[in-house]
């Protein structure tokens, strides 16, 4: 080994355990969303107009809080941290709930960031409902493209912003408008606001559906101060522990199909070679598990190291989520294949998660300039 | 302060108080080192969560990494822990598990100080990972145990005063139910150690060839026919000692490599950026997750994370020196040299690239197979069917061999 070459340090790890309020607070979502959402609901209703269970959102915002944990309760939140919004994260991914909860992750993140503490409080408490207008494939480390303009420099918006996460049933829309400046639209409850329309897409991921919005003369509240990369960069730290839940969900469906499904004579779990390929996937969601667990702790701890832990979760969490997704697929076989079985619920969330504020690719090549490890 | 005296709850600051006062009666640099260790292991802060009067002081396992790092800084003398892996890792927890008194009095303290090196007797040539099928056989002749048969990958059996052995009592019982676990003294008549060439060019583990070799009986751990469980107890400390533990960014493998690819940009292209930056994330990954596993032993909750850190690190082992060679270009091809020696034991980072290519191969064959492995998470973390063991129940000298 070569002295000469300067090798980035390490931070302090921090506690990568899950407290006892964190697994109460797991185990309040995850009663709520299994008796409310299981997934042949959550199945049912892609095929309805009504793609987010607002029912279900109400409840955790309001009944749990879970809208308003990275919030200062003095702001009109719990005061937690982002450690508990991944906690929330793990369950959600476990159910692929149909739920705003990354968007509202991320508008959280960015409205922290400004004075607009009225309209914090009230998505902390779940009475709105804010999405970021940034295209979903957007990851921190690189700056945000605009494509909304103030009209003649003033407060109306012209423009469109494609493939936005949760902004089906956003009645706030914040829109990057600078580097610097966010735009804040009233966006209505059903469809659009003043000069706003929403299309919402058939999406790959039925269970968080996509929206493409155009701005023709909305009007705008203008903020300054907004980091909008920062707020993308927590919605990836936290993206992470949505993958871990959904990768530990599908671990196990695919673990308990196996012990009960018999070919050959013999149950399907007793085969090495599917149960080599069980072990491997476990091996990689303990790490998926300690990455995530890394990532959400410089983000509540504000660590400096986030933009680190923060890509190398999503970069890892991506892969894990859909291995284990595929896998599942795969090791169901043919029923695994039906609409009637939950494995492609799983599949197109963690393909598309694998694509959601930056890809694996993205974010490793953010990592390359963040431990100098150059193209 | 006495070495004995065990007060309940015994925290970090308790220590680093019990230290200071050592270190204030006993100064590292004008102590001889034999003396000092001698000192530390009467005082109970050799390894603070064993027993006191046993090196210890009865506190939780957590603290010990202060205790070191105290006695480090310091400038305290080391008690050989590389020398000494086997010893310190497994054998001294088994002796302490398994032991009698008198046994734990006669062995623990030379152990600990570094004084007696220890090595692990029970590959073989016809039993690796089926451990059990092992062949050496020990027929007892009064309170002695006289002992025939060849082990194989000892390493530090060239130094080493003390063996952990595990041997066949009873050839008629099934392979699981016949052993017996015993201490050998490595400097018995009967037992000779030869080096054991390696694709490296040289010499590291040995061949131990055990013929009529007499051990008394007050030199068995455990009961007659309980070596399986006792040996089990040691290989779980391995996993333990290969996989866990706290490690800096870049440790590992892709030290170097990284390294590597900061002092040669003329070597870089995209296939091999990606395939750096990908091993530099899962290697950050690894190293999170043996964080993790240890911040869950210090909780007092162990998991079953230890054979994932161990194949992870194998595998990334193998995939960073190879993936260095290439990055080498024309001095990939060489070869630093392949004199058969006994090499140091030394940092492999500070090793040739192409050594540690070759060297890394057994990080997946050495202390369980990442095959076997792989059927131990499957079976005891995920609960799926065992394999089907067709030599369970049969009487080992019945089984074809």
């Amino acid at each position: 080994m070569s002295a000469a070459a300067p090798t980035p340090s390490t931070p302090e790890t921090g506690d990568l355990l899950y407290s006892d309020v964190e697994e109460d607070l797991r185990a309040s979502v995850r009663a709520l969303v299994e008796k409310q959402a299981p997934w042949d609901v959550v199945l049912a209703r892609t095929d309805t107009e009504e793609p987010v269970d607002t029912d279900l959102w109400k409840r955790l915002t309001q009944e749990i809080g879970v809208a308003g944990l990275a919030v200062p309760e003095e702001r009109g939140g719990a005061g937690a941290s982002w450690r508990e919004v991944a906690v929330v994260a793990e369950e959600l991914g476990r159910a692929v709930a149909p739920v705003p909860f990354l968007g509202t992750v991320v508008a959280t993140a960015l409205l922290l960031g400004t004075g607009e503490d009225e309209l914090l409080a009230a998505v902390a408490a779940g009475e709105r409902t804010a999405a970021v207008a940034v295209g979903a494939t957007r990851g921190p480390g690189r700056p945000v493209p605009v494509t909304v303009e103030r009209q003649g420099g003033g407060d109306l918006l012209q423009g469109t912003v494609t493939a936005v996460i949760d902004a089906v049933t956003a009645d706030v829309l914040l829109v990057p408008v600078s580097g610097t400046e966010i735009a804040v639209v009233e966006a209505g409850v059903d469809g659009g606001g003043d000069g706003v329309t929403r299309t919402t897409a058939e999406s790959l991921d039925m269970t968080r559906r996509l929206t493409d919005v155009t701005f023709d003369g909305a009007p705008a509240r203008i903020v300054a101060g907004a980091d909008v990369e920062h707020a993308l960069r927590i919605g990836a730290a936290v993206l992470a522990s949505e993958q871990l839940g959904l990768a530990e969900r599908c671990l196990a469906d695919t673990v308990a199909y196996l012990r009960e499904r018999h070919q050959f004579g013999r149950a399907l779990a007793s085969y090495q070679a599917l149960k080599h390929r069980l072990a491997d996937l476990w091996v990689a969601i303990t790490q998926a598990r300690a990455t995530a667990r890394y990532a959400a702790r410089c983000a509540a701890d504000g660590s400096p190291d986030l933009p680190v832990a923060a890509a190398v979760a999503a970069a890892h969490g991506s892969e894990v989520a859909l291995l284990a997704a595929e896998d599942s697929l795969q090791l169901h076989g043919g029923i695994g294949f039906t609409w009637e079985h939950p494995a492609h619920l799983f599949l197109k969330r963690a393909r598309a998660e694998a694509l959601l504020l930056g890809s694996a690719d993205h974010h490793r090549a953010v990592l390359a300039e963040l431990v100098d490890l150059p193209a | 302060m006495t070495s004995t005296d065990t007060p309940p709850d015994l925290g970090a600051e308790d220590l680093a108080a019990r230290v200071e006062a050592f270190l204030a009666e006993h100064d590292p640099s004008t102590t001889e080192p034999s003396e000092f260790l001698r000192e530390r292991f009467a005082a109970g802060l050799a390894w603070v969560h064993y027993p006191a009067g046993l090196g210890g002081l009865g506190a939780a396992n957590g603290l010990q990494t202060a205790v070191d790092a105290a006695f480090a800084e310091a400038g305290a003398p080391e008690n050989r822990p590389r020398l000494n892996v086997i010893g310190l890792g497994m054998a001294a927890p088994t002796i302490l598990r398994f032991g009698t008194e008198s046994q734990h009095r006669r062995w623990l303290p030379s152990l600990w100080t570094g004084e007696d090196i220890w090595c692990q007797l029970f590959s073989e040539p016809g039993a690796g990972s089926d451990l059990a099928g092992l062949a050496t056989s020990a027929v007892r002749d009064g309170d002695e145990w006289v002992v025939n048969g060849q082990k194989v990958w000892t390493s530090m059996a060239h130094h080493a005063r003390w063996g952990i052995l595990v041997a066949r009592t009873d050839p008629s019982a099934p392979k699981h139910r016949g052993l017996s676990y015993f201490v050998v003294d490595m400097q018995a008549p009967g037992v000779e150690v030869r080096g054991l060439r390696q694709i490296t060019g040289e010499a590291e583990f040995n061949e131990v060839f055990l013929t009529d070799v007499r051990i008394p009986d007050d030199q068995r751990l455990g009961e007659v026919g309980q070596g399986w469980a006792v040996a089990q107890y040691t290989l779980m400390n391995e996993r333990v000692a290969i996989g866990g533990g706290t490690l800096p960014r870049e440790s590992g493998a892709v030290g170097p490599l990284a390294a590597r690819w900061r002092e040669h940009p003329e070597a870089h292209t995209p296939g091999l950026h990606d395939r750096m930056l990908r091993l530099w994330v899962q290697t950050e990954a690894a190293r999170l997750t043996a964080e993790r596993l240890g911040q869950q032993q210090a909780a007092g909750q162990p998991g079953p994370e230890g054979s994932g850190v161990k194949i992870t690190y194998a595998r990334l082992n193998q995939e960073c020196s190879s993936l260095e060679l290439e990055l080498r270009g024309e001095d990939g091809l060489r070869y630093p040299d392949y004199t058969e020696r006994r090499p140091e034991v030394e940092d492999y980072g500070r090793r040739d690239a192409a050594w540690r290519y070759l060297r890394f191969r057994a990080n997946s064959i050495e202390g369980g197979t990442s095959e076997i492995l792989r059927n131990v998470v499957a079976e005891r973390v995920l609960g799926l069917p065992a394999e089907a063991r067709a030599d369970k129940d049969v009487p080992w000298k019945d089984l074809p061999r």
